[in-house]
């Protein structure tokens, strides 16, 4: 599931529930709905509410990513849990993530 | 020195994509029964779906009987907390092992989902990982990984 939240031309896509290649080809499309119609300076992709990601995600996150930087923009992974994260790494897409779920959660209990 | 064998369940189910999670899912609940570490039952599914997906999304192009595009899971469990997956397939086979095994090599260009990191992420998950498969005939992936047990977090 996706909810989008919309900050002028800063967009949060947030996705719930497992994303894998029976369930990313749904996401795509509807992420790049929201692509299309709003050409973001910065998409958020926030991975809070996955509990399973495989490498279909990755290829999810990378198509992603070419689209909004051809339209003139910048893609950001936020919330990754740590497998996600490792898997995001072994794409050579590390760039893309923001400071990780339980490194978030420390600062939080600093 | 071959260690005893504990446990062992096999699933049968056609090669659906709606089958890739309750694959995974399963093989999380196989794992569990050590109480491994979070990150191993993880570790554990990532690979299933992989293996899986490769056999829903590859195997049966050619094989247009729906009852023939089975996918056959088997899960062992051995003395110490070794854990043996086997995804089978009895579709078309992989004709290069080596070059599907490597990293962003995909046949499946209309799959926009594969990002041919599939291999390496399972290598990157498991201790082991090993594709026997022959043109024709069909292919296995087994999937190896040593769980953490009790004993070790006490450690």
């Amino acid at each position: 599931m996706l909810k989008i939240y919309n900050d002028g031309r800063r967009i949060t896509v947030s996705i719930s529930g497992d994303i894998d290649h029976h369930s990313a080809r749904e996401l795509r499309i509807s992420i790049d709905e929201v692509i299309e119609r709003s050409r973001p300076e910065l998409l958020i992709m926030d991975m809070e509410n996955v509990g399973f990601m495989d490498s279909s995600g990755v290829g999810l996150i990378i198509g992603r990513a070419k689209a909004v930087k051809a339209a003139g923009g910048e893609i950001v992974v936020k919330n990754a849990r740590k497998e996600i994260a490792d898997m995001i790494a072994l794409s050579g897409m590390s760039s893309v993530i923001a400071a990780p779920r339980n490194e978030k959660r420390n600062l939080q209990t600093l | 020195m071959k260690q005893k064998l504990l446990n062992e369940c096999i699933m049968r189910f056609p090669a659906l994509s709606r089958n890739e999670s309750i694959s995974r899912s399963a093989a999380a609940g196989f794992a569990a029964q050590t109480d491994p570490k979070a990150s191993d039952i993880a570790a554990v599914k990532i690979a299933v779906s992989e293996a899986v997906t490769n056999a829903v999304v590859h195997a049966y192009r050619n094989e247009s009987r729906a009852e023939k595009r089975v996918v056959e899971m088997t899960m062992r469990l051995y003395e110490g907390g070794l854990l043996k997956i086997i995804i089978k397939d009895r579709g078309s086979g992989i004709a290069d092992i080596e070059q599907a095994m490597k990293p962003e090599f995909s046949t499946a260009p209309e799959s926009e989902e594969r990002s041919g990191l599939g291999f390496t992420v399972m290598s990157s998950f498991m201790d082991k990982v090993k594709v026997r498969s022959a043109v024709g005939k069909g292919t296995s992936v087994i999937l190896e990984k040593q769980l953490s047990t009790y004993e070790d977090e006490k450690q």
